[in-house]
């Protein structure tokens, strides 16, 4: 029998500034890879055996009835000593590879720095604003136990939390999103020209780009378009850049801005907007307002689309609600659980996109499959790091 | 330290802003579940480069530390590792699998209980 592994660190594409891996850093993301797969794979079903051999039969005995919502689940759970110790081996898991990709980039950040600059200096493709403040939803607690976060800065212009970002997907998903970890950008490209084979969108926006992995190959699919990435991080957005330069794509700018406020873009002004895994980022208040922001500068006609994992509709199982929202208490996702409870299509609704305008499109990740591995799904599946999204979307009406 | 005087492996290892998870409920199991995991991921390290020596002497005859740093497998020795490493990480989690066993087995009698019960029976 041919067993499911996943492949090697060293199958991860090195573009040009890249961070380069030690023989044994690369064999610890291999660990890494092969202890989450055991985590969510072999073993993962035993969360499940718990609740349903004795968290839930304790329930009942004690309450007299099932749990209501995935927060009793949770308390319940929380109690159970074979859950607890494997979400401390998930928690651990989780340190375990920010310290590596933070030492695989900072032992050698001088180097780096050189090459992204290289790719930055005299390019008026990277757009930087200093006076811009982190929305407080991104300053709260280092997202996904990543160290200061996406805008974090080792000392003044630092680029490293977009490196360190970049080398460390490898070992979270075991290796699902591809070489270059574009396979969310790939199935993007792939979805729309079956959605639309021919269009041609003049401009394109990503928000919340962090370091462009998933908007470069949208960029290059779509070499005549106007292309424009914006984050809150500076920190990303540098080593972004210098990827996207080093890749080839060069009709893709990064500005430095909040979605929340993008009034030096006027009315209708791009034909694509944009999110992929950003919503979930956001704090209740701020993402109605940067729906309502995308829908003003999407122009008639235009599409918006939102990658996410799946949201916690009213068919989907309280257990399966509990396990996805993991990352929300002990990964340091603090808008997760309430961003997948939202009903999109309201928000989208509210922003002007009636509901027959919008759509559901399952998006699987499109990577090289004689390397890299399909995400496993049902009892399997790495919940909030699955390569296969929801895509939440609308097309406006034209004027 | 390189030249801007960054201390890179105490930043490696620097915390995550946000309070982290009680999930043992217990400080010292806590931190030597944090010691466990990473010496575990160590040893999975070594075994791999040893692993790449072996590959190496086995094909060339002799070595440089440079050919073990830039060492790829090829598509059958990274299936071989991989393989490797999958079964060390289910050797030392045996603990966790087979807890996960007694789950789903019939409630069970101690060995106390069996004792007496082999006695007088």
């Amino acid at each position: 029998m041919k067993q499911d592994v996943p492949p090697p660190y060293t199958a991860v594409a090195r573009h040009a500034v890249f961070p380069t891996p030690g023989h044994d850093e690369a064999a610890r993301y291999n660990f890494l890879a092969a202890l989450n797969k055991y985590l969510s794979g072999s073993i993962g079903a035993g969360n499940k055996i718990a609740y349903d051999t004795r968290v839930l039969p304790a329930f009942r005995a004690e309450y007299g009835r099932d749990p209501v919502d995935r927060f009793e689940i949770r308390d319940a759970m929380n109690a159970d000593p074979w859950h607890r110790y494997w979400s401390a081996l998930k928690r651990n898991s989780m340190e375990m590879r920010q310290q590596n990709g933070r030492a695989i980039t900072l032992r050698q950040i001088d180097e780096l720095s050189a090459k992204v600059r290289q790719f930055n200096e005299g390019r008026d493709t990277l757009e930087l604003d200093p006076a811009l403040p982190q929305p407080h939803y991104m300053d709260v607690a280092d997202i996904h136990c990543m160290p200061g976060s996406y805008h974090g800065e080792e000392r003044p212009g630092d680029m490293s939390a977009g490196a360190n970002y970049d080398s460390g997907f490898f070992a979270t998903t075991a290796g699902a999103l591809g070489a270059l970890t574009d396979g969310g950008g790939q199935a993007l490209v792939e979805w729309i020209r079956k959605e639309r084979p021919g269009w041609k969108p003049r401009r394109i926006l990503d928000l919340g780009c962090t370091i462009g992995h998933n908007i470069v190959p949208i960029a290059l699919a779509f070499p005549d378009s106007e292309v424009v990435a914006i984050d809150t991080g500076a920190a990303v957005l540098r080593y972004g850049h210098a990827r996207a330069q080093a890749l080839g794509a060069t009709n893709l700018r990064f500005v430095q801005m909040d979605a929340e406020d993008m009034s030096r873009f006027p009315d209708g002004h791009f034909d694509w907007v944009q999110t992929t895994m950003f919503l979930h980022e956001l704090s209740g208040k701020s993402l109605p307002r940067i729906i309502d922001e995308a829908a003003r500068v999407l122009a008639p006609g235009g599409l918006m689309l939102h990658l996410e994992q799946p949201q916690y509709s009213a068919d989907m199982p309280l257990y399966e609600q509990f396990i996805r929202d993991w990352d929300a208490f002990n990964n340091n996702e603090p808008s997760w659980s309430a961003m997948h409870a939202l009903d999109l299509k309201q928000v989208m609704a509210e922003a002007g996109f009636p509901p027959e305008s919008q759509f559901t499109a399952r998006v699987l990740a499109v990577v090289d499959r004689d390397i890299f591995p399909q995400s496993p799904d049902g009892a399997a599946e790495d919940h909030g790091r699955a390569a296969a999204w929801n895509g939440y979307g609308a097309w406006k009406a034209d004027a | 330290m390189n030249d801007e005087g960054i201390d890179w492996i105490t930043r490696a290892g620097t915390r995550a802003k946000g309070k982290r998870p009680d999930t043992l409920n217990d400080y010292n199991a806590e931190r030597t579940l944090s010691i466990v995991m990473a010496l575990a991921g160590e040893i999975a390290v070594v075994k791999e480069r040893l692993d790449t020596v072996e590959r190496l002497l086995e094909t060339k005859g002799s070595l440089t530390r440079a050919d073990i740093e830039t060492y790829a497998p090829d598509r059958d020795a990274a299936y071989e590792r991989a393989l490797m490493t999958k079964e060390y990480v289910a050797r030392i989690m045996r603990g966790m699998q087979q807890e996960m066993e007694a789950m789903e087995a019939a409630p069970e009698p101690s060995l106390d209980e069996l004792n007496i019960r082999m006695r007088d029976s």
